[in-house]
């Protein structure tokens, strides 16, 4: 059954990047949800659902690498009662995006999709394998949520949360192992971030392999008298508004980080939450507006300016543009 | 009944001699469902001012068969798990499954007129948010037979005897979905899932065969280890035998290629592609289309009449 546990490029061997969390929870799951049903495009191994193609080999479905097939089919395993999960890398979500959007998001059904390999994170495989477009492209369509976890534990958590939740959901994973950040007692809500570092100077805002390169951003700053706040956004859809207008109000002033875009993701989130309510300047640490390339998931973050130094500028720059009667 | 002197004949005829089988019955049924069908598809594209006849008019005796005979479905057992499914993977026929819901009382005959009017439920592509007994949203190609596809594998999954009919287009097969969940369906042995093709012939623009050839079409499925009948789509008997005949196909799903004149019963329409749609009828040619489809004056006045939509 598990032919290719053995293969080292596919599967990660360190339990702590979020894919292989997510295999994990997902096995355990499916013991209390009886109609989860994984879905997979002959990625498993890469995907994290090998775990459960192990625990759960007969509600493990093998739709070949034909990702738009297998997106539009869990519409129809959802109408007749099952709760399907699909299970991709996200880059090849996007190419079965129009599936998602009629034949789950349109047609209503409690379909799950859970994108491995997002953004510069999936490393040497290179620029066209680099997703870094899914969160903007699945936050534009009506009804979906929208959630990219940071660590292996909220992987975890979220897995279940996104199970018990009634609707659609694009949620990220991630390939590499990854920096681990919150305790077994964290907590996790669809809809809710939440600030895990406070601050009073700035506020970095910030999902996925971002939230603990912005923890590391607030020691640099920290160390040069600046009092960041960081906040853990790991719902990008629907934003969690309530906070954001919080902190702009304790704060005055807001960086972004995400393994994305600048355009669509979380920054632009954070942005239309705040421009509608409390606005307040942003700086925006993200991908701008390029395509990847092969490297090391450290190397791509240092070369495309997503680590904790660039966050750590950001934010300086941020203060300095804050109106006079927010500075203190 | 609106109805023709066909049937009227033949029940008389029946009287005298044998009575009537009820597969006599039947289908001389179908065949009423179907000429009404086609009728209201026209009225309500007439009202619309815009929609596809064409390729509703080509599937009127497929859709009529299917719910009035082959699908375990009936308008007070929409929510029953066990049922059939019928998902329109060629969405752009709505007209015609409104119409035939319309006549087997899924919903009102006035109410499905609406077609593609703001805020009725009876929008240009099927949505099922809208309609309780449409299974799912269909209108973008390819996507309805996938669909279709993960019904029959999940009713499988549950032990159900339940079947799973989609129909689609000659123009859909160019999709490259289409041959992945032909593959897909194969590999996973959906003996309860029957793919019906409208094979018309022609698409928006032009016939398959200048747009994007599809034969040798029945060869294409069994390559992909379907079972395959070609039939006369507007033949119902024939159509109900092979609907049959399909469901007692064991190990493989099946694929019945009908065969179908594009814009059937309105000889202005018939082979034309600019009829494929979306086309705004004029009140003259709504007229003579109801004409040749076999509507009295007085039906084609009640037809017509806009003045309730």
């Amino acid at each position: 059954m598990e032919a290719t546990s053995e293969a080292p490029a596919l599967i990660a061997t360190n339990g702590d990047s979020l894919r292989e969390a997510f295999g994990k929870a997902l096995s355990q799951l499916a013991y209390e949800f009886p109609q989860l049903v994984v879905l997979d495009a002959d990625i498993a191994g890469g995907t994290g659902a090998h775990h459960f193609r192990k625990s759960h080999p007969d509600r493990f479905l093998q739709f070949g690498i034909a990702e738009q097939n297998m997106m539009a089919a869990a519409g129809g395993l959802a109408a007749v009662g099952l709760m399907p999960v699909v299970t991709t890398f996200a880059v090849f979500c996007l190419r079965a995006i129009e599936q998602a959007r009629l034949s789950l998001a349109y047609a209503r059904r409690n379909a799950k999709i859970v994108a491995s390999h997002p953004g510069l994170d999936v490393g040497p495989d290179g620029g066209s394998a680099q997703c870094l477009e899914d969160l903007a492209a699945f936050r534009a369509i009506p009804g979906m949520t929208v959630i990219s976890p940071a660590d292996a534990v909220e992987a975890r958590l979220a897995t279940r949360a996104i199970l018990e939740f009634e609707g659609p959901v694009y949620m990220r994973t991630g390939r590499s192992p990854a920096q681990r950040v919150f305790g077994e007692d964290h907590k996790f809500e669809i809809g809710k971030g939440q600030i895990i570092r406070n601050g009073n100077d700035v506020t970095i805002v910030a999902c996925g392999v971002e939230v603990a390169r912005g923890l590391e951003a607030a020691e640099l700053l920290k160390s040069d008298g600046i009092s960041a706040r960081v906040v853990n956004m790991p719902t990008i859809k629907p934003i969690d508004t309530e906070l954001l207008v919080r902190c702009a109000r304790e704060t005055g002033a807001f960086v972004t980080a995400e393994d994305h875009n600048i355009y669509g993701g979380l920054g632009s989130a954070v942005a239309e939450a705040l421009a509608s309510t409390r606005p307040r300047p942003i700086e925006f640490i993200g991908v701008k507006d390029m395509f990847g390339m092969s490297g090391e998931p450290e190397e791509l973050a240092e070369a495309y300016q997503l680590t904790a130094p660039h966050i750590a500028r950001a934010a300086k720059k941020v203060i300095g543009r804050k109106p006079k009667k927010d500075k203190k | 009944m609106r109805n023709s002197n066909m049937t009227a004949q033949s029940a008389q005829l029946d009287r005298h001699a044998a009575p009537a089988s009820p597969v006599q019955e039947l289908v001389a049924e179908v065949a009423q469902a179907a000429r009404y069908a086609r009728q209201h598809a026209i009225s309500a594209i007439f009202h619309a001012g815009s929609g596809h006849p064409g390729g509703a008019l080509s599937c009127a005796e497929i859709v009529a068969s299917l719910f009035g005979a082959e699908l375990n479905l009936w308008p007070d057992t929409i929510g029953d798990p066990d049922r059939d499914r019928f998902v329109l993977s060629k969405g752009h026929a709505a007209p015609m499954l409104y119409a035939v819901a319309a006549h087997y009382g899924y919903c009102k005959p006035r109410e499905a007129l609406r077609l593609r009017k703001l805020n009725s439920p009876f929008q240009g592509h099927p949505h099922v948010g809208d309609l309780s007994w449409v299974e799912t949203s269909t209108g973008s190609l390819g996507q309805g037979f996938s669909v279709a596809l993960g019904m029959a594998m999940g009713l499988k999954l549950q032990n159900s005897f339940s079947r799973v009919y989609t129909l689609l287009g000659d123009g859909e097969l160019q999709e490259g979905s289409v041959w992945e969940a032909a593959m897909c369906a194969a590999h996973h042995r959906l003996d309860n899932l029957c793919v019906i093709i409208d094979y018309n012939k022609l698409q928006s623009d032009d016939q398959n065969a200048n747009i994007m050839g599809l034969e040798p079409l029945a060869a294409k499925w069994r390559a992909f280890d379907w079972a395959v009948a070609e039939i006369d789509g507007h033949d119902v008997p024939t159509i109900l035998t092979t609907l049959r005949r399909a469901a007692a196909t064991h190990g493989r799903p099946s694929c019945i290629i009908a065969h179908t004149t594009k814009g059937k019963g309105v000889p202005f329409m018939e082979n034309v592609p600019a009829w494929h749609g979306s086309v705004k009828l004029t009140e003259a040619q709504a007229d003579e289309a109801l004409r040749a489809l076999g509507a009295s004056r007085q039906e084609i006045k009640d037809w017509l009449d806009g003045s309730d939509l």
